[in-house]
């Protein structure tokens, strides 16, 4: 009863305050300055189609890191707490023939889209975070229909610290060639509007992109559950 | 446009007190994750592709499987618990 009481309590109250936030909210009708300083500078400054990516990784590139590196330790703490909590499950129920099939038919497209997404991330809408969230769903699509196959943990730590060590060689590289740390003028603009342009962008995108990837397929794959003994057992 | 807007807006808030409200854990998760498709449309009309594709990939999709892999997790293990008493 007092636990009810007070749950509807903190309701009204939150109710309050966001009622007292919408009653003075208009939705505004000019960019404020920072937003348009990025709107208008960026072009002519770094050349990146998509300004959201060139505030991502270029002006916000710092806060970047810092997110790969938030992500990078969860996946480690999952890992661990999975691999404290080992147990070995029965074989579970393989997936039925049209999981199978259609899984090992999507797997490759579903690559490609996580990589284009990641490579395009400069022009269009999308890049390392959400190519690289697209690829680890194609890999739990193959896990889920072949729920027995072990895969090695290895592969996507190898991919996982070689791209972070190289985003933060190319964070230093624009340190020392361009205006600071994880500064894409390093490489030329190139032509507004395609791929080879923005600078360094791409190629920082790329790596991050990897690696996301590679620490969301870690994840699932030590929740899983079914892929421990990939480096423990190998030395 | 703007009718759109409510529309799935108003989904989006439902399928949210479907996940809260329902009593079996399967049908929470999933509509959990169909709250995050709705609230990824929702941010389409709101002119932000790039935080709808992060809320489609991993709100709705990588999200909905880890809740479902945890959930089968603490399944076996209280079915093993169960076996050793």
């Amino acid at each position: 009863m007092i636990k009810k009481a007070l749950a509807v309590l903190l309701l009204a109250q939150l109710c309050t305050i966001l009622f007292s936030f919408l009653s003075v909210y208009q939705e505004p009708t000019s960019l404020n300055a920072v937003s348009s300083h990025y709107i208008h500078n960026e072009p002519k400054e770094l050349g990146a189609a998509n300004a959201v990516t060139a505030v991502v990784v270029t002006y916000r590139g710092l806060d970047t890191l810092g997110e790969v590196t938030i992500l990078f330790a969860a996946s480690v703490v999952v890992g661990l707490l999975m691999f404290l909590h080992k147990n070995e499950s029965a074989p579970r129920r393989d997936g039925s023939e049209l999981l199978k099939t259609g899984a090992s038919l999507l797997f490759p497209l579903i690559l490609l889209f996580g990589a284009y997404v990641f490579i395009n991330g400069h022009l269009s809408p999308g890049g390392g975070f959400q190519g690289g969230a697209i690829i680890a769903s194609a890999l739990m699509l193959t896990i889920l229909a072949n729920p027995n196959r072990h895969v090695g943990h290895g592969f996507f730590w190898a991919i996982e610290s070689i791209s972070g060590f190289v985003f933060v060689l190319l964070g230093i590289a624009g340190l020392v060639l361009a205006g600071g740390f994880l500064d894409s003028r390093v490489l030329p603009p190139g032509t507004f509007g395609h791929v080879a342009s923005a600078g360094l962008i791409p190629v920082i995108y790329i790596f991050v992109g990897l690696k996301v990837g590679a620490e969301l397929s870690s994840v699932v794959l030590s929740l899983h559950g079914k892929s421990e003994g990939g480096v423990q057992h190998h030395d | 446009m703007e009718i759109f807007l409510i529309i799935f807006a108003v989904l989006t808030v439902a399928s949210a007190l479907i996940a809260v409200a329902t009593t079996k854990k399967a049908v929470s998760i999933l509509a959990a994750g169909v709250m995050g498709l709705f609230a990824s449309i929702v941010f389409i009309f709101l002119a932000a592709p790039d935080v709808a594709m992060t809320e489609a990939a991993i709100g709705s999709g990588l999200t909905t499987f880890i809740f479902f892999f945890a959930l089968n997790r603490v399944k076996s293990d209280r079915a093993q618990g169960g076996a050793d008493d």
